[in-house]
């Protein structure tokens, strides 16, 4: 390997030789060759030191150098101390690309000149693997970087080009890597000035013909628009000064919390505005036909959903199943000459397609932001070096306050101190009986967890399955209708008591167990959580649609969505009542009984994964309701903006920041996953399973009639196709390809490939990425290889070394 | 835009907005931030550029920086002199760096200038000694310092030169997905 090195012989002439004495070479390779001769003669005279040093490479480098130094350290460390260095080598060193990469203006000009023509020739996607070059580095990557010691005039030259490529990109891509360059503002502005002018200048020169003079003011008119709108757009930026104070004092951690919550209000209210826009306004204007008496009397509305509110538009059951006029509405027959001429509006239909557009759009939004979100915080390659990267990048500096700077010292300090611990001691091997020891409480505590999630899943279904038939008994009695408006919330209670108590619970388990580090601590708490939240989910979910939907007059309902949707209405509000509790009773008065009861100094900590938890719960109650009742994102809105205040409030009074680590961007990474794979999946199985085969009410909702809610599609293209007969394909299309598992199969099979196939991609690269690493230390040692050399000739020149003797050269060095 | 402000005009505050990662509403409030620093010496009007620099022990004072132990390295990393004299294009370049939408690549390369404390574009054991000591003040004991430094020069130096490299750091921090959110500083 080190007998490879091949040089250019312009290498030479371009940096001032190293030796500023007379007899100067053309190539190393000469002076290699030439130093050569004179070690090997040193070789002779000193066998002893050959001897010692035969196996290693460097050991015709090293003989002279042992003889000089005294210390007995490891050899080559003695050519590559600075100090030892002659300026000359010194000046060979300093125009080293690797030495001037992001330092002169000239380099970064030069280095953003070759990224600009790769751009300019082709949008910058991933380099193939055969455009490596052999020396690889990381961020030299295929981009030529040019040393500093190139002239003023060379850097004008290199300056022009950028600008004309500049001038060639698309404006967004200008702006793009204008912001990316690591220049000051100052030179980035004035190249700005260039790129422009000559633009302007280019356009009034040429003769342009008048309409793309005009295509280029509305690009310029766009661009203020697109501006404009980003301005309002970050204006919006909501609860911008409350996250930097929660983020000062708290850090990234618990700052992550809020921030999910704002993503949870954004999506939110996106599904606000498109039911709102497509459903509830619509139907507001045209009101339907109402027959059925509404009691008059205000209970309990707010709490239960039913009553007043039940035939509202908050509700399945008001929306009309026929096409809306504005007028009067057409009764659904064949003949449309019947109808008034106006605005018609096929409400089944567009219900249909709005709760599926909103699923569909959401699901893009998920997936979308759990990749990115997976992209930058699992890497490739398994992480070692966590010492140098905790050392680097733990310091949050969005940290503020005195007393948590202060925390997140000692912070750091403790999470070095173990690693050093644990580089520095072997792998303590516990005696056998501790481990089983440990293992056996691991298992114990398991067994616990589990043994009170089925017993509170099976305590769900009796006791929802005891209240219906309850519910069934009185709805035949006349009895208090408070009561049983009453009753209609014990459900609710026990639920959220269950999801308050359990997670306690398993806290106190984790407390008796040990955990090796925290992060497996968290993990194994958020699957307990997890676990309990789906079990309890799915039960509701069975007796929901297995049971209230199956058989909806022995309850006397007209309207089991309505009911369902009902249900889910006062689910998520007693979910937001007992969060007001916990946050009261477990935090406050936990704080308050801490401090001066316990005397404990600290305040409780956030308990973060306990709170993003509930928040995708209530998130995955919203989702599977959206379909029975349009306007229950409208709830969760107000939900979450009462939740957002309450909690800061709280935090700010009752909590501090917590003494132990939190990987916040894995964690973040975890969150979005839960909440896409089994909060929002689950939940979009439900609503689709609802769709396909729950066959909807008779007498009241936008579905009435049909056989499913699926059939409202159908039946418009088959509408479609009689009205139009150029349309019959789309009738048999939608036949034989949506209705039909077959094809659904194949493409879920399909996509299925298609990720194989990416997964494996991904192998391959984190080989490719193992065996860059290996060339940079080759490349590594090759420098060192080249320093000493250098350097030795330097001193040899010098005449440090009084021996000069003359005798046969030896090639075997290069073999 | 709707009100008529007088501090910049619309061509400066376009080219802010092109060269940084602010909207026209950030740079104004940044201007405010800058002017507060030093209500004497910042001009309100800037449509002609005037030539002011804020000194480094105003800007430490920010409320943002105060508490950061490497607060004097961040300003003079950002300043056209190297003493931490900060200009206002200086200054919204700071921010625009720390902020949420700045690629890895350029925070690596200032984190890489703010790191090497004897600016000699290589991070090398005295840089990460007094990188160590500025995290963790008084925890560790010397000895523990020492042995972190090695090791972690150990484990990112590639080519083995015993010190780190841009390439080396860089090559480091795409491993530690916390880089993004920690080098971030909210204004």
């Amino acid at each position: 390997m080190a007998g490879r090195v091949s040089f250019g012989s312009d290498l030479v002439t371009d940096i001032e030789s190293p030796a500023d004495e007379d007899g100067v070479h053309d190539s190393f390779s000469q002076l290699i060759q030439e130093q050569c001769h004179d070690l090997h003669d040193v070789i002779e005279m000193t066998p002893l030191d050959v001897e010692q040093e035969s196996r290693d490479d460097f050991m015709y480098m090293e003989a002279p150098g042992y003889q000089r130094s005294d210390s007995d350290g490891p050899q080559q460390t003695d050519h590559l101390i600075g100090e030892r260095w002659s300026s000359d080598t010194l000046k060979v060193l300093s125009s080293m690309p690797s030495r001037t990469i992001g330092r002169s203006r000239g380099a970064i000009i030069s280095q953003y000149c070759n990224r600009t023509m790769q751009l300019r020739r082709h949008r910058q996607s991933r380099p193939s693997i055969q455009h490596f070059p052999r020396s690889a580095r990381p961020s030299i990557r295929g981009y030529r970087v040019e040393t500093d010691g190139a002239g003023f005039e060379e850097e004008e030259s290199k300056r022009e080009r950028l600008v004309n490529n500049l001038q060639n990109l698309s404006a967004h891509d200008r702006v793009r890597v204008l912001r990316a360059m690591p220049l000051s503002v100052a030179e980035k502005k004035e190249l700005r000035m260039l790129v422009l002018n000559k633009a302007e200048h280019s356009v009034s020169q040429s003769q342009i013909p008048c309409c793309s003079q005009l295509k280029y003011y509305i690009i310029i008119a766009l661009r203020h628009g697109w501006y404009g709108w980003l301005s309002f757009l970050s204006s919006l930026q909501l609860w911008q000064t409350a996250l930097k104070c929660v983020g000062g004092r708290f850090g990234t951690g618990v700052l992550s919390y809020f921030v999910f919550l704002r993503t949870l209000l954004f999506f939110n209210v996106f599904l606000f505005l498109v039911t709102g826009l497509f459903l509830v306004v619509p139907q507001a204007i045209a009101h339907p036909e109402q027959n059925i008496t509404v009691s008059s009397t205000w209970g309990l509305e707010v709490l239960t959903g039913a009553g007043y509110f039940s035939h509202s538009l908050l509700y399945y059951g008001y929306y009309s199943n026929q096409k809306l006029q504005t007028g009067h509405s057409c009764p659904p027959s064949k003949n449309v000459t019947s109808c008034s001429p106006g605005l018609s509006y096929n409400m089944p239909l567009v219900y249909f397609f709005t709760i599926g557009a909103a699923f569909f759009i959401t699901c893009i939004i998920l997936v979308y932001s759990m990749s990115k979100s997976f992209g930058q915080s699992f890497r490739i390659d398994k992480s070692k070096g966590l010492l140098a990267i905790k050392v680097f990048s733990s310091w949050d500096f969005k940290v503020i306050k005195k007393s948590s700077v202060r925390l997140q010292r000692a912070n750091i300090g403790t999470q070095l101190k173990e690693l050093v611990a644990e580089v520095n001691r072997q792998e303590l091997k516990f005696p056998v009986l501790q481990r089983l020891c440990r293992l056996l409480i691991h298992m114990v505590a398991w067994i616990m967890c589990l043994a009170i999630i089925i017993a509170s899943v099976l305590a769900v279904y009796y006791f929802s399955e005891h209240m219906h038939k309850d519910l069934i008994r009185t709805h035949a009695s006349s009895s208090d209708p408070l009561l049983k408006e009453a009753s209609l919330l014990a459900v609710p209670v026990v639920v959220s008591s269950i999801n308050l108590l359990l997670p306690g619970f398993f806290n106190a388990v984790a407390w008796m167990e040990e955990y090796d580090s925290p992060s497996v601590l968290n993990y194994v708490s958020i699957s307990r959580n997890l676990l309990l939240k789906v079990s309890v989910l799915g039960v509701l979910c069975y007796h929901w649609l297995g049971r209230v939907a199956s058989d909806p007059h022995s309850l006397g309902l007209e309207c089991w969505e309505s009911f369902v949707g009902q249900e889910l209405y006062r689910f998520l509000l007693m979910d937001f009542v007992f969060m007001l509790l916990d946050t009261f009773f477990g935090e406050f008065l936990w704080r308050l009984f801490s401090q001066k009861a316990l005397k404990r100094k600290r305040k409780p900590v956030f308990d973060i994964a306990r709170n993003v938890l509930e928040l995708i719960y209530g998130q995955s109650l919203a989702w599977l309701g959206v379909l029975f009742s349009p306007l229950l994102p409208a709830v969760q809105i107000i939900k979450l903006l009462f939740l957002f205040y309450m909690k800061k409030v709280s935090l700010m009074m009752n909590c501090q920041a917590s003494g132990k680590p939190w990987r916040a961007c894995q964690m973040t990474t975890i969150f979005i996953t839960l909440l896409c794979f089994p909060a929002f999946l689950g939940a979009a199985v439900c609503v689709t399973y609802t769709m396909w085969t729950m066959s909807p009410s008779k007498s009241c909702g936008p579905f009435r009639g049909l056989r499913t809610m699926f059939q409202a599609g159908k039946l418009w293209v088959q509408e479609l196709a009689e009205v139009n007969p150029n349309l019959q394909w789309l009738a048999s299309a939608h036949t034989y390809l949506v209705e039909n598992p077959l094809f659904l199969f194949l493409s879920a099979g399909i996509f299925l490939i298609v990720i194989y196939f990416h997964s494996q991609v991904v192998d391959g690269q984190r080989k490719i990425i193992e065996l860059l690493q290996e060339q940079i230390e080759n490349e590594g040692e090759d420098k060192k290889f080249l320093i000493t050399r250098l350097q030795d000739i330097h001193e040899r020149k010098k005449g440090v070394t009084p021996r000069r003797v003359k005798g046969a050269s030896e090639d075997s060095s290069y073999s | 835009m709707g009100n008529k402000q007088t501090i910049f005009t619309d061509e400066q505050l376009d080219a802010y907005q092109d060269c940084t990662f602010f909207t026209r509403k950030e740079i104004l409030r940044l201007h405010g931030r800058y002017h507060e620093l030093a209500p004497h010496l910042v001009p309100m009007d800037y449509t002609n550029d005037p030539d002011v620099k804020v000194p480094l022990a105003l800007i430490v004072n920010m409320p943002e920086l105060k508490e950061n132990p490497f607060r004097n390295r961040i300003v003079e990393s950002f300043s056209e002199d190297g003493q931490g004299n900060l200009s206002f294009n200086d200054f919204v370049d700071m921010f625009s760096v720390l902020s949420e939408m700045a690629p890895r690549e350029l925070k690596a390369i200032y984190a890489f200038k703010i790191y090497d404390f004897n600016v000699d574009n290589y991070i090398c054991k005295e840089d990460l000694e007094k990188t160590l000591n500025k995290l963790t003040k008084e925890e560790l004991t010397p000895e523990e310092v020492n042995l972190v430094c090695e090791k972690a020069i150990e484990e990112a130096d590639l080519d083995g030169d015993n010190k780190l490299s841009f390439a080396d750091f860089e090559n480091m921090i795409t491993r530690a997905p916390d880089f993004l959110s920690t080098f971030h500083i909210r204004i």
